[in-house]
Parts: C-alpha cells; structure tokens; sequence
C-alpha cells in the first residue's frame, strides 16, 4: 500500500546515520535532509554536591535513614492508633478519629519510606547513565526465516492446508461449540416472564388507594392542599412478601394540587384529575430516574439525573432534556371514605422507553 | 535480551549477598534474568512515570479490594439493619449495604481501607487517562508500539468497568441510580435491549440478582483480565524498551538512562511508597462515598446531584446533551436516539482513540520504529486532534456536572446545558486551530533560538551609538534538543504499477495534506551558517 | 533562584509548583468536630395588642410597598392575608424577605429585624387571617428518631436539597439551598408553608412528629461531622472527581517531577 513516495530526487532515501540502517523500513513521508545536524554525543558528566563535598553527604545520608525511622514511627503510630481509638461508641465522632490516626500513621509509614528511598536514589546512588543498544523487535533475518519454517513444517507433517474437509469441518465445529453456552444465557432470568409484558403493567388497579411513601398509609383527598406534592406508592405494596422494591420501580408516583384553574387538561384527561389533584408516574421517560423535583409555583418537574422538565400544568409534556415522552398520568378518583383512588391502571408503560413499546 | 554497558563500576558484593544469590540462582536460574534486565537503562522524564502511578494505585486497590472482600456480602436479601450508625438504624436494606456499613462503622479501620479502595480506584482511571494522554501527545504509540497502545485502551476501558462495577455493589441510593440509568440506557437499545436488560436484572428492575452478578466481575472475571494485560503492556515495555526524549547522546537505536539496579529500583520503588502515601494520607483526611448519607436504594427517592464516578461523567454528560424529542415511534418500535446518538457518538470517539495510530501511520506510511518521544509542538496536527479529542471528553465531562456548574456559578441549568451543547459541537474544532497554531509558534520560536541564539538580556551600546542586545549561541548539546525531529510533507499521488489512481491514494494523500501542509522543517547545518553570517 | 544557564541540572521549573503543591496537600491536619448550639428564643406575647400594633407599624414600613398596607397583596408582590405566622417568621428570619431585588427566587441575606420584630411581624400578619404557627419548641430541637427522619428526608426532601442537605438546582436559575446551617424552626416553618417554589408538606402528609424526625436527622448531620473525614461539599463524586485530579494527581505529578529533576 505505501510506497515509497520520496525515494527520489530531491531527498535522500536513507541517511548514512546508523539509526536508519538499524531499524530499515519505508520512511513514507518524512523528510530526511543532507545536511541535518549529528548527534553530538553525550554531554559530560557533571559531579553533584553531595558527590563533591562529604559534608553534604553527611547531610543527605542522615535525611535519609531519619526518614527510614520516621517510617518506622508511622508504623506504630498506626498500629497504636488503632488500639487507642475504638469505634464501639456508636459515635459517629470515634470512627472519625480512628480513621484519621491510623491513615496518618499509614501515612507516615508510607512517605518515609517512599522519600527516604528516592532521595537516596537521588543524592547518594552513584548518578551513571546506563546505555542500552536497541534491537529491531522483529529479530533477525535467521529468526524470522526459521519461525517461517516451523510453521511451514508444521503445516506439512498436518496436511492442515492440504487436508481441506478436514480442516473446515473442524472450523464449523470450532465455530458451533461456543453456541450452547450463550443459550444457557436465557437462564440468567426466570423462564416464566417475557419482560415487555412485565413492563406493561403495574401494580396499580381500579380502586387501590393511593398511599404515603413509605408509611403505606392511605391519602384522603381532603389531605391534599394546594401547592403540596405527596410521594405516593400503591396501597399494599408495603405488605408484599416478593418484590417489592421490583412493584415499587414501577409504581412510584407523585401527586400534586394545582389551582384547577391552572391545569390545561385535554378534554379526555379531564376525568383524571380529582379537583385540581393529578398524580404522574414519578420514573423518568428518558432512563428510569425518579423525576420529584416539583416546583410548585411553575408546575415544573425536574429529573436531577439529566434534566428533564415536565410540566405539570401541561399533562407533563416535556419542556426541556433529552426525555421525548410526557410521565404517564395516572386516572384517580375519590372513593365514598374520601380517599384518593386509581380508577384503573397506567394506560401505557411507565419508565424509560423500550424496543417493543409502541 | 539486550547486552547493556554501563558507564559505572559494578559495586563490590558482599559475602551474605553473594551466597544468598547463590542459594536462589541454584534453584530458579534467576541469573540470567538479573544479568539481561539489571542494568537496563530506563529513560528518565517525569511524564515516563505516570503508567506507574497507575499500576502501583491498581496494587492498592487489588489489595485493599482483598480485604474488603472478607467482609463484604453480595446478598440483595432484605435486612433491618443493626449497626453503629444512628440514622439507619432499623432501617430494611440489603445484606450488601448492611455489610458495607458494618465495615465503614463496626470493623476498626474498616472505613480506611473503604475509602483507600475508592480513592484508589478513582486515582488509578485518573492515571490511566493521564498516561494515555502522555503517550499520544508524545507520538509513543508509533511502531512498534501500536499494539501494545491498543492494550492500554483496553485496559482503560476494563478500568472503567471495574469502577462502575464497584461503585455498584454498596447497592445504596446513588449506585442503584445509576443501575436505574444503565438499565434505562440498555433497554433504549433496539433490537436487542429489552432482553439484555431483563437477563442482565435476572428479571425486572431492580431484581436481587444484579449486586452478585456485578461482585462476580468486579472481583473475578474484572480482576484477572486487569491484571493479566498489565503484565502483557509491562512485558511490551521492555521488549521494546522505553522511548527517550531526543537529546545528546540518544539515538533511536539506544536506550539512555539511569540502570534498574539500583537508581531506577531505588526511585521506582520510592515513588510506589509515595503513592501508597498520597492514597493513604487522602483516605485519611477526606470522605468518599458516604453510603451512609445515601441510604439503601429504593426506586422512589434520588439525591440531587445524582452523578458517577468521575470516568462514567462523559457518558452520563452525553446523556444530558441531548435536545428534546429524540425518540420516535416508526415501523411500531421506538427508535430512542436520545439514547443511540450518546452510544454510537461515545462509540465513535473511542474507536478514533484506538485506531489513532494506525490512522497515522497509515497516513504517514513510515514503516520504522520510532523510539525518540516526540515534543508535543513537532507534531502540530496530531498536538492539535488531541486538543480537540480532549475539549469534546472535557465538554462532555462537564455536562454530568451541570446542575453543580449552575448552583456554584449562579447561572441557570438551561444556560449550563446550551453552553456545553455548543462547547461540544464548536469547541473541538477551535480548541484544534488554537494547539495548531500554537504548536507552529513554538516551533518557530525554536527555529529562531537555534538560528540566533537566546536573548542574554545583555543590551550593549554599539559604537554607532546602537544599542543591541547580545544573543548567547546555544551549545551543540542543547541546539541537538531542539533541531532532532523529524518532519513529514504531504503525500503527493503517484500512479500505482498499474498506472492507476486509486480511490485510497486519493484519501490519503488529502489527509497528508492536512496533516502536513503546514510544516516547519527543523533548522539544517546549512541553514545555521548562513543564518549566522546574515545576522547579528 | 536565579538562572544563569539554561542548562539541565538546574531545579526543575515545575519544582516550586510542586512544592506548594506537596504543601497544600499536607494542610489537612488534626481538627476536632463542631457543634453548634441552638438559639434560645425571646419570650413575644402572640395574642397581645401591643405585639400586633408593633407589627403592623413595622409591615406598613417595610412590607407594604409590594404587599399592600393591608397586606392585600399588590401587583409586586402576593396577599399574605392567611399565610400564618410561620410563613413570616421563616421569610423574614432567614433574610429572605423584605426582598432586594426581583429574581429567580429570593435570596437569602443578612437577617433585617431583631427577633422580636420578626415576631411582631409574624403575629400581625397572623392576625390578619389563620394559618400555620410558628412550631413548638419541642417538634424543633432535634429529640426525635434520625432513622424515620432520614427515610422521610430521602424520600421527600433529598431530590431537590441532596441527601446530606447540600443544595441542588432547580429549572431557570432556582435552586434549593443547602440545609446546612438552617435552625430546625426554619425548617419546620418551610416544610408547613412551602417558601417559594417548594411545595407544602402540610401536616397530614408528613405529621408533625414526622417533621420533627426530619429535623432530627439534620441536626444529626450538622452535629456530627462525617467519620470519612472533610466531606467535599457533601456534593458527590463530582467533587471527588475533582479532588482526585487536581490534588490527588496533582500531587503525584509533583512528586514525579521531583523524582525526575537532576539532583544539584
């Protein structure tokens, strides 16, 4: 595919430098004038103070191994902290303090030994540069010639290129083993559910009561006041023996009092609203966060993971963030104790969208 | 191996050392070893040592992650919890944030090695990324090395996951957040990403089988592949040996530096202490994670400032970027390009990271081995594409933090999420003109240097009555420093064998051309003696 | 540092940087927590006339150019005929009211009235029409259960205030202040009337020994620093994101630079 582009007039093709004889190869591109400068070899060596002048030797030698017991002390700072301030209190205070003595022990324990050991690297170890010949990577000629043979042997011992039924009924049956591990994938989740009908539904009914977060106890629609916002969860999704929390992703509502003469309700929607009360699914449209950054004076709801806005005046259409469906709205009414009730299911799936859904 | 000569005398050995050497040679043959590697020189350059920082903070967090283990259950069963921490007590949660719990408040110093973990966790990624920046700004990924860059990506990437695979198994408010995200995101996926996310929950959201499944990766499957292509890309190291900064004395066919024993092992094994040190004086000092304050997770409630850790931020900052209405509904599936568009475009950009180097080369067509690190000023192109690769990451970055941004600058999160809307889309093409520029100035200015020397800050009175300022001549070891790199220039299209044009000349030679077309060759013997007579 | 010779071996530019770097790293050193007291609270007849008087001479001075001299409301500003005393008290004594200026939400500023204006304030307009009363001293001084009032704050309170009371953003420039230093009355007084954009948690959505656990659980976070040690902020691992970056790996990086700089 390359070639070479400049093996030609103008440039030369390769400098008398030992580098490009060393590691030979097209140069594509690069220019290599005539007359660039050489090399001019290593710099000479400069002597530091603590190689001229014993006392700074002195100096440096007695920084180091007080550093090494300064290590030493850390270590048994730590090992006393950890006696000397127990966390059996209760107290929020004590686990503060024996996190932070022992930490600074370990501290101390690590530092000395990491300065102490590179300052001896830096001052005291004899300063010499080492210098180390590079080969090419890809070995010599010879190497490369051989390891080409042994493959060349090998494949004529095996008849690997010659044998043809042999070689590709073992490509297939290499290529088919893998399947039946993946099938044993589907077994990651119960063989009795298929998500998107999972996903459909939730907990809600005709007639459940609407009910507190987390107390389970039942709302009366009386208890809703203008500008308040309650977390809502069915009523007996507190009692579940089993998934719970699986109900609750679900299920998780806001319900909220606006002025009715502030909610914009579609002809349609206006039986699901209970005096100016209407409750939203409280799972984001976009990813599944719970969107409960209500706002009462400008019916904004706010998902603090990306920023979607509902607005609530407005059956929840987004205003803003990269969510594209309003929250769901759930159809309440008021049943004869007063209490605040689902005059049936979501009508669509709650949370974030889906392949299936439609 | 390499045979190394040294400029030093070997120290004389002493007779303990020598018969424990001995005893062990007798048994593993380790001479051989010690003879090929001991003196080995290793490049000395700051940067040359951020790969450390990150293998010697993934130590602390293989070995503080050990200890955590022994206490740490990856049960979602429900308990009423029972510990020191007043504020929970009573409270159902599962046996996983029970015992994450117990070892921050009831195991002594429990809490030390919790936060040593995460805030080595958190520095080991933050390396990582520091060094792939190093690498690529310094060209260190040119043959040989290319596959051994490729390695590294994966190495990020396998960072990224056993970070967010930890930050998952507390199973508190924040991280069951972000599992809410990660299974809203999987399920936008079409096709296939209402089943994935099903088998992934082993069943509905949030199911009880997600915190062990995730503990198995994070401390098995995770772990042993970390570990495993950390001893590949170390082992690359040395088979390649590492690159060199050109200076007096380096050429691409040596390797200069001070030798492993025992400057490097003294300097290298000094700075693992450090920065055991700089981990464990953080943990100390300052609070990460407090699953106390979150709670256990519950689907209902969420914590303003909702974000994961630092590495994931990008990915949930392309999430927040997205404008309005990106989903439709078309042959009765739902299309959710508010989700595919941050995928595909994350999905994008890291595969550019990855096949940077063979783009480059392929555009090149060098085919020799490049042990001498570029300055990042003589490569203005590539300087400048990581400038903008960096302002995207950044761009993107910023936005998980938008909300922050607008409570503590007092701006509105609209404005917030609009400016980095722009920044995201503009910034990378401005922030790739202002590097390139900037690259050529000092390239330029080197030329300069070269050619006429450094200002002395010398001003002499000429006998005119002139003042000039005297300019120092640079030694030939420093003007090497500056006139040792190499340029390219555009490709120009020749007629292959068959005397054909193809297609793939075309496109390489325009990226040639917009790779190269403004070079500034260095300065040439030639040059410098005529450049001296013309001037002062 | 003079520099004569533009050779290597001489202190790494950097070096200093990294320095200060090391340094500030360091200044975390030994501290002890804080507590902090409660404020006793003056002794103010609610129902007397003198109380009243007092107040209303204090509205039509400061209050009624956007809310009317009898409170009425205005074009400037809401009817505050039967918002309550509590409403008055958490407005006026958190500096909130008499307002600065027009914004995205009133800010909080230095408080304008000694606390028995605030109170004669509050008592007038409570005068005016019933409404919530400034709470009882016993549902505000943190003697409830910090394990249901930290359930309750998380599920009613924490999307918009954080979990730990840090703050967080509303829409166009809103936001919910931190409740970090907030007394427990203020508290109390905004969950039962709803200041400003947030809504009303009246008292039979979260009861007032309900409330009083919430309340609870923040003096709990204000009285006890967290065990990790310096919280960040409380904000999340955005500020340990930062922390790590700047100080961790700046640090380190200061560290390299000082490992790798020629030794004199």
């Amino acid at each position: 595919m390359a070639q070479d582009d400049h093996s030609g007039t103008e440039l030369a093709a390769a400098d008398s430098s030992h580098a490009v004889q060393e590691f030979a190869g097209s140069t594509g591109t690069a220019v290599i004038p005539h007359d660039a400068f050489e090399n001019p070899g290593f710099e000479p060596h400069r002597p530091r103070v603590t190689d001229e002048d014993p006392r700074r030797e002195k100096r440096a030698q007695r920084t180091v191994y007080t550093l090494f017991y300064l290590s030493i002390l850390g270590s048994v700072w730590a090992i006393a902290a950890y006696m000397l301030f127990p966390i059996e209190s209760n107290d929020v205070g004590a686990v503060r303090l024996n996190n932070m003595f022992i930490g600074l022990g370990a501290t101390l324990a690590l530092l000395g030994i990491g300065f102490g050991a590179v300052h001896w690297g830096k001052t005291l170890m004899t300063s010499a540069e080492s210098i180390d010949i590079r080969h090419p990577i890809s070995g010599s000629e010879a190497t490369q010639q051989g390891a080409v043979e042994v493959f060349r042997q090998a494949d004529e011992e095996s008849g690997f290129s010659r044998r043809t039924v042999i070689r590709n009924s073992l490509i297939g049956a290499l290529l088919a083993f893998p399947l039946p591990a993946v099938v044993l994938f589907r077994g990651f989740a119960p063989q009795d559910q298929i998500p998107v009908e999972l996903l459909s539904h939730t907990m809600w009914a005709k007639g459940t009561r609407l009910a507190l977060d987390p107390s389970g106890v039942p709302i009366r629609a009386a208890d809703v006041t203008i500008g308040s916002a309650f977390h809502v969860i069915p009523e007996g999704l507190i009692d579940l023996e089993h998934g719970k929390l699986e109900e609750k992703a679900k299920a998780a509502v806001l319900l909220m009092r606006l002025d009715p003469s502030e909610l914009n309700e579609t002809p349609d929607r206006a039986s699901w609203s209970y005096d100016g009360i209407v409750a939203y699914s409280k799972i984001c449209t976009h990813v599944g966060c719970p969107v409960a950054l209500y706002e009462q004076h400008t019916h904004h709801l706010l998902c603090p993971c990306h920023q979607s806005q509902f607005d609530v005046a407005n059956h929840c259409e987004v205003i803003f963030g990269p969510a594209k469906r309003p929250l769901p709205q759930l159809p309440i009414a008021v049943d004869d104790e007063g209490y605040l009730i689902a005059q049936s299911d979501f009508t669509e799936p709650v949370g974030p969208s889906f392949w299936e859904r439609h | 191996m390499s045979t190394a000569t040294t400029r030093s005398t070997t120290p004389a050995k002493r007779s303990f050392t020598a018969g424990a050497s001995e005893y062990i040679n007798d048994r593993t043959g380790i001479a051989v070893a010690i003879k090929g590697l001991g003196r080995k020189a290793f490049p000395d350059h700051w940067s040359f040592l951020l790969g450390e920082v990150a293998l010697f903070s993934f130590i602390v967090v293989l070995i503080s992650g050990t200890f955590l283990t022994f206490f740490f259950q990856a049960s979602m069963a429900e308990v009423h919890y029972d510990g020191s921490y007043v504020p929970l007590k009573g409270v159902e949660m599962s046996v996983a944030m029970a015992s994450t719990l117990d070892i921050s408040f009831d195991i002594r110093g429990g809490l030390f090695v919790r936060q040593m973990h995460h805030w080595a966790a958190l520095l080991f990624v933050a390396a990582i990324g520091l060094h792939m920046l190093r690498v690529f700004f310094t060209g260190a990924f040119r043959k040989p090395r290319e596959i051994n860059w490729v390695f590294g990506f994966i190495l990020f990437i396998l960072a990224m996951a056993e970070g967010f695979t930890g930050y998952s198994l507390p199973d508190d408010l924040l991280s069951g957040n972000g599992l809410r995200i990660i299974d809203g995101m999987i399920k936008g996926i079409p096709l296939i990403g209402t089943w994935t996310s099903f088998l992934l929950f082993g069943g509905e959201f949030p199911g009880t089988a997600i915190v062990g499944r995730l503990y198995t990766l994070h401390i098995l499957l995770l772990p042993a592949l970390v570990v495993a292509l950390i001893a590949v890309h170390v082992g690359y190291v040395f088979i390649h040996k590492h690159t060199q900064f050109a200076g007096p004395g380096r050429e691409p066919t040596n390797s200069v530096g001070p030798p492993i024993l025992p400057i490097y092992a003294a300097k290298a094994g000094g700075f693992m202490f450090l920065i055991w040190g700089v981990i464990s004086l953080i943990a100390a000092l300052f609070t990460i994670n407090p699953i106390w304050n979150y709670g256990p997770y519950d689907p209902s409630p969420v914590s303003a400032g909702t974000q994961p850790d630092w590495y994931i931020g990008f990915a949930d900052g392309a999430l927040r970027l997205i404008p309005p209405g990106w989903e439709f509904v078309w042959l009765d599936r739902t299309w959710s390009f508010n989700i595919l568009v941050p995928l595909v475009a994350i999905g994008i950009f890291i595969g550019l990271v990855v096949a940077y180097p063979f783009i480059e080369a392929w555009i090149k067509g060098d085919k020799r081995e490049h042990h001498i690190a570029d300055r990042p000023r003589n490569a203005p192109t590539r300087t400048a594409i990581g400038a903008a690769g960096v302002t995207f990451y950044a761009g993107l970055w910023a936005a998980a933090a938008s909300d922050l941004l607008a409570t503590h600058f007092s701006l509105t999160m609209e404005g917030v999420i609009h400016a980095l809307q722009a920044t995201v889309i503009v910034g990378p093409f401005i922030a790739y003109f202002i590097t390139k520029r900037v690259c050529l100035a000092l390239q330029k200015k080197d030329r300069e240097i070269v050619l006429h020397g450094y200002e002395s800050g010398r001003i002499v009175k000429l006998p005119g009555g002139e003042f000039i300022e005297v300019h120092q001549p640079l030694d030939e070891y420093e003007r090497w420093r500056l006139v040792s790199y190499e340029s390219y220039q555009p490709l120009m299209i020749r007629p292959n064998a068959r005397g054909k044009i193809t297609l793939g000349q075309r496109v390489r030679a325009s990226f040639s051309r917009w790779f190269f077309e403004d070079r500034i060759a260095p300065v040439s013997k030639g040059e410098l003696e005529s450049g001296h007579d013309g001037h002062h | 540092m003079t520099r004569t010779k533009r050779r290597a071996g001489r202190r790494h530019p950097l070096a200093t940087v990294a320095l200060l770097a090391l340094g500030l790293v360091f200044t975390g050193g030994a501290y002890a927590a804080l507590s902090t007291g409660t404020v006793a609270q003056a002794e103010i007849d609610p129902n007397s006339q003198q109380t009243i008087e007092e107040g209303k001479k204090l509205f039509q001075a400061n209050c009624a150019t956007c809310h009317g001299l009898e409170a009425q409301g205005t074009a400037n500003g809401p009817s505050l005929i039967g918002v309550g005393a509590a409403s008055v008290d958490f407005q006026v004594g958190t500096g909130r009211m008499p307002m600065q200026m027009q914004g995205p939400q009133a800010q909080q500023k230095p408080v304008q009235f000694t606390d028995d204006q605030v109170k004669q304030l509050a008592y007038y307009v409570a005068s005016l029409g019933p409404g919530p009363d400034i709470p009882a001293d016993h549902l505000v001084n943190g003697g409830g259960d910090a394990a249901n009032g930290a359930e309750l704050f998380r599920i009613n309170c924490a999307m918009c205030h954080n979990v730990a009371g840090a703050g967080g953003a509303l829409t166009e420039g809103k936001f919910a202040p931190p409740l970090t230093d907030v007394s427990g009355v203020h508290i109390y007084e905004a969950m039962v009337t709803g200041p400003q954009n947030m809504p009303v948690f009246n008292d039979l959505n979260i009861t007032p020994e309900d409330k009083r656990d919430v309340i609870t659980y923040l003096k709990y976070l204000q009285d006890n620093r967290s065990p990790g040690g310096f919280e960040l902020g409380s904000l999340g691992p955005v500020a340990e994101g930062l922390f790590i970056w700047i100080f961790g790996l700046g640090a380190i990086v200061a560290i390299t630079v000082w490992i790798t700089a020629k030794s004199n």
